[in-house]
């Protein structure tokens, strides 16, 4: 029988496909497959394209899974995939023929286990804190009572419930909301746009900017809380130069955010008790102030008359200041008479005395004591005055002598003749001069005599002159009119005229002036 | 309050005006100032303390919820009810 078939070549009956049909068998097969799966691996290398899509893989030590989050799914991830994160990643196996690779839709991307996510928390918190964005110095005071507080939370829900609830109760005050996801990926980057655009306001615009911010969530589980854990919220909540509380989770649930707020608090409602004080105390508190400043005040005066009356009280009475000098007084006014009539009585009795030894006989004895001695010395008087002149007298007389011993007049006698006998040497003794002189001066004259032009002129020369001065050329005597000549035996005046000549000029080098002498 | 004495109240917030009101009593009770100055002191803490009244007379709530445009960015703002 098997003769009757054909044999088939081998292979020959396998099906054949086209590329496509096996791709998209693939495809079917794994997506019929596996359905809706769970994975768990380490994530690898992460890429988020510019269409928005985002590609990462999840790897363990062998092997390696390429994921795809498309655009539209990321905001459902709880948790963004990070390098090195341990997760569980849950999605749809899928191919894809272009690039005969298969994948894993991932819609869904959980922490795998607390231990992975705290370690990623750890680490952050450890880069940020040798940055020194969790100094306490850094921390700034909150204001006692905010005007405006800002709250970046979820608009709706029990979080702002609570604040405004608990804010009510304190202190109602003007809030400002701003709404931001409290979870998902877009989280992160609201909440430290809202601390950043809080921030921006100006104190008084249309947007009055807050003096307090309350960054704040409900509780959940790590993973929602995963927002205020991230980078760009604890760094934007760093920057706020305005206070803030944040207030994220439970008390147990410490974020990121928490580390650099300048004030955690364990819930919203507690964020609400820090952020106002009470002003039901407050008023009680100033009423009291205000009592106290009165009753204070009061206390002070009444003190003071309490004081005034006791000093007053240990004040004596005037009387009794006045009772001693009065009585000495009264004393003295009555010892004042008998006091006087005892002076005068004194005085008289010595007057009395006195008076006994004043006689007429005793004074007149005195007067005749005076007048005795009076006399004796104006006997006195005379002699002595002539023996005064006597004796000056006497002097005058030695003087005198002494004076005619040493006469004047004979002194000059002698010097007068000295003085003759001087005049006489003196005399002669010039004459002798004067002829030696007069001699030596004829002699001279005689030399004078033979060296003169005078002998010159004896031999025939003359000598001209103009003015009184000699001249000696033409030229010097042309401008004079009138020369004179000078001969051994006189002078003769003549008259120097201007040649006459038919031109008419004035001289001539050929006809010297001296032509018209003659 | 050495440090405040000279701001008027009218500038003062009213921390600071709770704070001097609380010292002016302070002091004013230990009773150890000049007559003169307890009559001062006792003028600046009635002025403090109306301050402090104002203020806490002026507590009024309003909520008020950033609208926000398709960027983020604020555009203004919009009551928020029933809370």
């Amino acid at each position: 029988m098997s003769d009757l078939l054909d044999d088939p070549r081998p292979g020959q009956n396998l099906p054949e496909y086209t590329v496509a049909e096996i791709s998209g068998a693939v495809k079917r097969t794994l997506e019929g497959a596996f359905g809706r799966i769970r994975v768990r691996g380490e994530v690898g290398r992460v890429f988020r394209a510019r269409s928005g899509h985002l590609y990462f893989d999840i790897k363990d030590d062998r092997n390696v899974l390429a994921c795809t989050t498309w655009k539209g799914q990321i905001a459902g991830l709880s948790v963004m995939p990070e390098e090195g994160l341990e997760v569980v990643v849950t999605g749809r196996m899928t191919a894809f023929g272009g690039q005969s690779k298969y994948n894993l839709n991932v819609d869904e991307v959980v922490v795998a286990g607390q231990g992975a996510l705290m370690a990623l928390l750890e680490k952050r918190k450890k880069q940020l804190a040798a940055e020194g964005l969790f100094d306490p110095a850094r921390k700034k005071p909150l204001p006692f009572l905010p005007r405006i507080i800002g709250v970046v939370t979820s608009p709706s829900g029990a979080v702002i419930r609570d604040i405004l609830h608990r804010l009510r109760d304190r202190f109602p005050r003007k809030v400002l909301i701003w709404p931001v996801a409290v979870q998902g990926e877009s989280c992160a980057a609201e909440v430290a746009r809202a601390i950043e655009g809080f921030n921006r306001l100006s104190p008084g615009g249309a947007l009055p900017r807050p003096d307090l911010i309350i960054v704040a969530r409900g509780g959940g589980s790590i993973e929602d809380l995963w927002g205020f854990n991230e980078e760009i919220v604890a760094r934007a909540a760093a920057a706020s130069r305005i206070p803030l509380i944040s207030a994220v989770g439970h008390e147990t649930d410490t974020t990121l955010i928490d580390y650099v707020a300048d004030k955690r608090a364990p819930t919203p409602t507690a964020a609400a008790e820090m952020a106002v004080p009470v002003r039901l105390e407050l008023i009680a508190a100033c009423d009291d102030f205000g009592a106290r400043l009165t009753r204070a005040a009061s206390d002070a005066i009444t003190r003071r008359r309490q004081r005034l009356a006791d000093l007053s009280r240990a004040l004596p009475r005037p009387e009794s200041l006045l009772e001693g000098p009065r009585q000495r007084l009264d004393r003295a006014g009555e010892a004042l008479p008998n006091a006087l009539i005892r002076g005068v009585q004194t005085r008289r009795l010595k007057l009395s005395e006195l008076g006994g030894s004043l006689r007429a006989s005793t004074l007149r004895r005195a007067i005749a004591h005076e007048r005795r001695s009076f006399a004796a010395l104006g006997a006195r008087l005379e002699p002595a005055l002539v023996r005064a002149a006597a004796m000056r007298r006497e002097r005058l007389g030695t003087l005198a002598a002494r004076l005619v011993a040493t006469r004047p007049d004979r002194a000059i006698v002698r010097h007068r003749n000295d003085l003759s006998r001087l005049l006489h040497r003196l005399s002669t003794a010039a004459r002798g001069g004067i002829d030696r002189w007069r001699r030596e001066l004829e002699a001279t004259d005689r030399l004078r005599e033979t060296l003169s032009y005078k002998a010159t002129l004896a031999r025939g020369y003359a000598v001209v002159r103009a003015g009184g001065r000699p001249v000696t050329s033409r030229a010097q005597a042309l401008p004079h009119r009138a020369l004179e000549i000078e001969f051994a035996d006189g002078r003769l005046p003549v008259t120097n005229a201007p040649p006459r000549k038919p031109s008419g000029r004035d001289d001539s080098p050929d006809d010297p002036g001296q032509a018209t002498l003659f | 309050m050495t440090e405040t004495a000279e701001k008027p109240v009218e500038e003062m917030t009213f921390e600071e005006a709770m704070r001097e009101l609380e010292a002016v009593v302070t002091r004013l009770e230990r009773g150890d100032v000049a007559l003169d100055e307890s009559i001062t002191l006792y003028e600046r803490g009635a002025a403090l303390k109306k301050r402090c009244e104002e203020e806490l007379a002026r507590a009024e709530e309003k909520v008020a919820q950033i609208t926000l445009d398709a960027d983020g960015t604020p555009t203004g703002t919009k009551p928020v009810e029933g809370m």
